[in-house]
């Protein structure tokens, strides 16, 4: 069995009760480390632990943390990104729903290293009753002292708070969930400043993702060497993957970062290969903004090295064959499924949710899927084709925020890896009566 | 009202304008499903900002219906994984079976069907949300348990209560 740090108790019963989750060694890290280390030295750990975001853009977590400013008589703000929107992904909302003080003792564990006296855990709103789960456990938390005031006699003080989104996937952008946070439209900022200098409220602000700050708390119950002892090279760890679509095992499985790519679709261990005994055909492996991959490429690298489930061997060949292992929403797509439609879907999700901000996204992401709609319909020119490409390739880092870039990718790879499919749709002047209906459906509920 | 002083309290003095999405939530939950700007101007009063920073905020997010809704609101998820695997079905189902488009709301004002996009289910696709409960793992016949029990119980359905039918 691969390693397990996030749910190695995750088949006992019963653990987003205090109780439960104390008897199996809980809130003992936190303890760990309000009385025997220094916030440095927390700190040091994590940097040591080579733990990157999980959130998607994999950025070193210990290094984020020290671009911390600390302003004398400002005040420090740990925000948790519980915003998971990326479609593909539900790794967060399964570690808060069964495990919600893994969360709160990462929270707190986070905050004392960070020197922020106050956290707040941001959901979407549409996880209205995981937030409820979450204020329970926070509950029992302030109950039995650790939260509040002078937490287990260590002269640390802090609260957490639950805040509840209210459905905008561009509140997992980091500067958007602070726009939303203070109570306004989920506008991404400009940046510099980063939060880290200017973050909620103007004051220096970490925002971290669920996984992310749960990671945490084996890293100081276990020493960030031994973290960074699992996994492969630089990508240290234990990630939370969420497997979906034609496979035969959907769910949340926690690997060993450098698991094979080929064992992870078909071992009975993960997702225990295609449904009905199909092939496959193409997989987008960590949520929908990353390039799709065609069925070789994601087994092997271009170089034909097996691909491995890690930063690094996804990212293998750049975007001409490679990916990203982003969220880790792997998207597994059988040999009967149409890579155009596929795409039309994507397109449509981030016309909807861009937020109008930037002229680029909210324009361009009406074009390109207004072309798919007329692609699938049999009305589609080779030149659409082109054009597609074209209008893609003006969003991608032209944007205040990556929204725009996770727009473009998806055609992008699409059209790199699949133009064969758009020249038959536009060849053989398909109509998909299906799409036309949906596409109503969509002008209705927009209306 | 106490609810209300009690997520107030949460932000540091002069940040009150934070409380706004948690107290627009409340305000549809409490006024029949959706904000008519008389519960958002209600909703500034109580945080001392303009109505215009409500009416803007409550227009952005795709979780505050502007418009009335029917007592049971049924948001279907579209979007990737979802889509895969039948979402297309479940939503023609429903239309067919309810005799409504989505986005509209039927005559008896029991159910108003919504598309909306990832709802974070995706590994037990398709899935329909409904107030604050997930059904997932749908076929066309849970629908139509779901559906027929909802009009049995005949309750209004918000993200605030927890009240899962079991089908």
């Amino acid at each position: 069995m691969a390693k397990k740090l996030l749910l190695e108790n995750d088949h006992i019963s019963g653990l987003s009760n205090i109780n439960v989750y104390r008897q199996h060694g809980g809130y003992r890290t936190l303890e760990k480390a309000l009385k025997q280390m220094t916030p440095e030295q927390v700190l040091e750990d994590v940097k040591t632990s080579g733990l990157r975001g999980r959130g998607g853009a994999g950025f070193p977590t210990g290094m984020k943390w020290s671009f911390l400013a600390k302003p004398e008589g400002v005040a420090r703000y740990l925000v948790c990104n519980a915003d998971e929107s990326e479609p593909g992904t539900f790794k967060d909302r399964y570690l808060m729903e069964r495990n919600p003080h893994l969360l709160i003792e990462g929270m707190i564990a986070s905050s004392y290293a960070l020197g922020a006296k106050t956290s707040f855990i941001y959901i979407r709103g549409e996880y209205f009753y995981v937030a409820r789960i979450l204020e329970a456990a926070l509950n029992e938390a302030y109950e039995a002292g650790l939260l509040g005031k002078n937490i287990l006699n260590s002269g640390f003080d802090h609260d957490c708070y639950v805040q509840v989104g209210a459905g905008a996937y561009i509140c997992g952008e980091e500067t958007a969930l602070l726009e939303s946070l203070e109570g306004k439209r989920g506008n991404p900022r400009i940046k510099p400043p980063f939060p880290a200098i200017a973050g909620l409220y103007g004051c220096p602000t970490v925002v971290n993702n669920v996984e992310t700050i749960a990671a945490v708390v084996p890293i100081i119950r276990d020493g960030g060497e031994a973290y960074a002892a699992t996994g492969i090279g630089k990508s240290t760890g234990t990630k939370l993957i969420s497997a979906s679509g034609h496979i035969n095992k959907p769910g949340v499985y926690e690997i060993e970062l450098g698991v094979p790519v080929e064992e992870f679709i078909y071992s009975e261990e993960y997702c225990g290969g295609i449904r009905n005994g199909k092939k496959l055909k193409a997989v987008v492996a960590g949520g929908s903004s990353v390039p799709i991959l065609p069925a070789d490429l994601i087994l092997k690298t271009a170089a034909g090295e097996p691909r491995l489930m890690s930063y690094e061997s996804l990212a293998d060949g750049g975007f001409a064959t490679g990916t990203m292992l982003g969220s880790g929403g792997f998207i597994v797509m059988d040999e009967d499924t149409s890579i155009v439609k596929n795409l039309w879907n994507f397109s449509r999700f981030y016309h909807h949710e861009s937020c109008g901000q930037c002229s680029p996204c909210r324009e361009g992401t009406g074009w390109m899927e207004k072309i798919l709609h007329r692609i699938l319909d049999g009305h589609g020119t080779l030149q659409d084709v082109d054009l597609l490409w074209d209008i893609q390739s003006k969003i991608e880092g032209k944007t205040i925020c990556p929204l725009g870039d996770a727009a473009a990718w998806p055609v992008a790879s699409a059209i790199r890896h699949f133009k064969k499919e758009f020249e038959e749709y536009v060849r053989n002047g398909r109509s998909i009566k299906d799409v036309k209906h949906y596409y109503r459906l969509n002008n209705l509920a927009e209306a | 009202m106490m609810t209300a002083q009690r997520i107030i309290k949460r932000y540091p003095e002069g940040k009150h304008k934070s409380a706004l999405i948690p107290l627009l939530h409340l305000a549809q939950a409490e006024f029949d499903g959706w904000l008519s700007s008389g519960a958002m101007d209600y909703v500034a009063s109580l945080l001392k900002i303009q109505p215009i920073e409500a009416y803007e905020v409550a227009s952005f997010y795709s979780m505050f219906n502007l418009k009335p809704v029917g007592k049971c609101v049924i948001e279907v998820c579209r979007t990737s994984s979802c889509w895969l695997l039948g979402a297309e079905d479940v939503v023609r189902h429903i239309e067919k079976k309810l005799k409504i488009h989505a986005g509209e709301t039927t005559s008896d004002g029991m159910f108003t069907l919504k598309t909306v996009e990832c709802l974070g289910s995706c590994g037990t696709a398709p899935m329909l949300q409904c107030g604050g409960d997930y059904y997932e793992n749908l076929t066309l016949e849970k629908v139509d348990t779901l559906l027929e029990k909802m009009k049995e119980e005949g309750r209004r359905r918000v993200y605030t209560k927890d009240d899962m039918i079991q089908i």
